[in-house]
């Protein structure tokens, strides 16, 4: 790594387009993952967080169809699902009972004949059952879908949401901004400029979201460095993110195919977007997506959350995610001891517990 | 490069930060294997029989002679086998069972010269357990036990069933199998007699830091002697349908990390100065874990395992095809060449 990009970055300086470019090309990982693991400590000390949550997919019914997708179906295709809100509710009735979550992860497909009072109601039942547990819900793809069959603006979408329950918002569907990619990758999907313009209708509700990265399809590294640049830029302007999330692409039962993006890769990408997203407070290494094992490696290259128990996953494993469904609490705090972190429990605004 | 000692190879193991280990192993992986070609080689793991007396703690593989599912592999199943092996460009055949009380030294000479007679292969075959079992039963020293399994066509040695060269360890992992002295005699035997064999450890079970740097050591030192050791393999202990983990007696109750196998792995790199090769086991850890290996040390992805059924046994399954391995070690940097049993390149890819 140049002498130049290492001072530049314990200076606390910005890097620029040129230097996260020369960062992915560089095959010196021991520099760059000292380097982010540096940042990371100055961030959060050597806490690496975990959450008890569970996962829940409402319907994998969708309008959209994304080509790197394997959990989407359409309506009456077999394989298609939809949850009612009492199913909903009885997940979260046994997932609190066994381990008391602090947050309910809630993402689903485009449904064609929901109306938006459905989701409304999901919301407020939940809600009026389980005060306790965070709901962090809708990809800005669902928003901008909500925003749509309910004919109100993104604003007000956001605040009857916010009404309703909505406590934050997951940073899925952000995939890859740049648009000859993302129109290859996910010609139905709104643009890269849509997810950004809801994100910030989110923060200026006062509503946290998370932010992510689909990589390993088409993209090229200039575009991976455009996508954190872009987010780097959002994040100046609202501080509405809490954490980002590098997501590696995985080929099984997609249209696009190709390859398991390589655990270097991973480590790399993990510690380039904690070097250049110098105001995000929290990079995750996402376990379902990266596996147990990278997770816990990345630890050391920048990653400061494993994110959680989640007890249920459907949309990676329908794409041939090689890791569990869940992990316990004693699973995650023993990775994250093992790499030498202290873990702390979180609430879904890393709160420690 | 300068020999590290135990108490280096320990506090390193221990205490070290662990990327500055990596950086380490890998600049010492470089020196030895400065092309930048990451190797593999294509063979099959025939596990001719799951029959086992020394029912190992941390085995999910072993069966009684009475078991339902108790199975010995005629020839036919077996010469199946290596056909398809053929077929796939394999260049070598693992040939290894359980220790099977009812099998004699005839079966062995026979089922050797069998495979001889029928196939140009490289019979990589028997871990030390099977070799001193077959002397004790007949009555034969190691070295001619092995200069009899030779003649009739075995090539080269696996280096399984060292688990942890502590006898304190095997105690309680494997109470009934061979102790260290004898893993070692066995290798040293067959080192003398001209054959090179593998060595492994599994580590991650019970064992202390000390007792892999003993292990370490123990390698090491017969190396010198000999020089037989073509590549040292770790791995570690996974737990899935085990009597170490299903008795709660022996305090295990997770498995060696990521993090653990990488710096069991760097410092293996860097302890063996006389060892060229260093193994990933993408077996035990998965691709990517084993890509992230290459730069930790390993400079070899093993086999492409056509079959494999040991590691399976305790439930951990990476399906895996020979252009996975390929496209993996391209994808983590590397050029990827396959290799024979004595790592001579034989088709760069």
């Amino acid at each position: 790594m140049s002498e130049f990009i290492k001072n530049k970055v314990l200076a606390g300086e910005r890097l620029t387009k040129q230097d996260a470019v020369s960062l992915f090309k560089s095959d010196d990982i021991f520099s760059l993952g000292r380097l982010a693991n540096n940042i990371a400590e100055k961030k959060n000390d050597k806490s690496a967080y975990f959450i008890v949550n569970r996962h829940i997919n409402p319907t994998n019914i969708c309008v959209n169809r994304c080509k790197f997708c394997a959990f989407s179906r359409s309506k009456g295709e077999f394989g298609a699902y939809e949850l009612t809100i009492e199913e909903i509710i009885e997940k979260l009735r046994v997932a609190n009972c066994e381990l008391r979550i602090s947050e309910v992860h809630m993402v689903g497909g485009l449904h064609p004949d929901w109306p938006f009072e459905y989701y409304i109601n999901m919301l407020s039942e939940i809600k009026k059952e389980f005060s306790a547990i965070a709901i962090k819900a809708f990809t800005a793809v669902e928003i901008d879908y909500l925003s749509k069959i309910s004919g109100l603006s993104l604003a007000d979408t956001m605040v009857k949401l916010k009404k309703n329950g909505l406590d934050l918002m997951p940073g899925g569907g952000a995939e890859i901004f740049v648009e000859d990619v993302r129109n290859k990758l996910c010609p139905e999907k709104i643009s890269g400029d849509r997810w950004l313009e809801v994100m910030e209708a989110a923060h200026m509700a006062g509503i946290k979201t998370n932010a992510t990265m689909l990589y390993g399809h088409l993209e090229s590294i200039e575009d991976r460095v455009d996508h954190l640049l872009r987010l780097r830029e959002l994040q100046d302007r609202t501080g509405g993110f809490q954490a980002f999330i590098p997501l590696s692409y995985h080929p099984r039962n997609t249209e696009i195919g190709g390859f398991y993006s390589s655990g270097i890769d991973d480590l790399k990408t993990i510690a380039i977007s904690r070097l250049v997203l110098d105001n995000f407070d929290h990079i995750k290494a996402y376990w379902i997506m990266l596996g147990e094992k990278i997770s816990q490696v990345a630890l050391l290259f920048g990653a400061d959350d494993l994110d959680g128990t989640i007890i249920e996953e459907k949309i990676t494993h329908s794409a041939g995610a090689m890791s569990e469904e869940g992990m316990t609490r004693e699973e995650l705090t023993h990775l994250i001891r093992k790499a030498g972190k202290i873990p702390v429990q979180r609430d879904a605004f890393y709160n420690a517990i | 490069m300068k020999r590290i000692d135990k108490d280096t190879a320990l506090r390193l193991l221990k205490n070290s930060d662990i990327l500055d280990l990596g950086e380490k192993a890998d600049n010492i992986r470089k020196t030895l294997h400065p092309k930048a070609v990451v190797t593999f080689i294509v063979d099959r793991n025939i596990n001719y029989t799951n029959v086992c007396i020394n029912k190992c703690r941390f085995c999910a593989f072993y069966r009684d002679a009475e078991s339902p599912d108790a199975y010995l592999l005629g020839k036919d199943e077996i010469f199946k086998k290596i056909d398809e092996t053929i077929a796939l460009g394999g260049t070598q055949i693992l040939l290894q069972g359980g220790i099977h009380p009812e099998l004699e030294m005839d079966y062995y000479i026979d089922l050797l010269k069998s495979i001889k007679d029928r196939y140009s292969i490289n019979l990589h075959g028997f871990s030390p357990p099977e070799i001193s079992y077959l002397a004790d039963k007949h009555d034969l020293t190691i070295r001619e036990t092995l200069v009899i399994l030779r003649q009739s066509g075995l090539d080269s040695i696996p280096g399984g069933g060292a688990e942890i060269l502590s006898d304190r360890v095997r105690e309680i992992l494997s109470p009934k199998k061979i102790k260290s002295s004898t893993w070692l005699k066995v290798m040293e035997e067959a080192h003398n007699i001209g054959m090179r064999t593998t060595a492994t450890m599994m580590f991650g079970s019970v064992e202390e830091p000390e007792d892999i740097i003993e292990h370490l050591d123990a390698v090491r030192n017969l190396q010198d002697k000999t020089g037989g050791f073509t590549a040292f393999i770790p791995w570690s202990f996974q737990p899935g349908n085990t009597e170490l983990i299903r008795n709660s007696e022996f305090g295990i109750r997770n498995s060696a990390t990521a993090v653990d196998y990488l710096r069991a792995l760097a410092v293996s790199r860097i302890y063996f100065d006389n060892i060229k090769n260093i193994q990933a086991s993408w077996v035990t850890q998965g691709l990517k874990l084993a890509q992230v290996a290459l730069r930790f040390g390993a400079n070899d992805f093993g086999s492409t395992m056509i079959e494999e059924n040991v590691v399976r046994a305790a439930g951990v399954n990476f399906c895996v095809s020979k252009e996975d391995i390929i496209q993996a070690i391209k994808s983590a940097g590397f050029k990827a060449a396959q290799r024979d049993t004595y790592y001579n390149i034989i088709a760069d890819i």
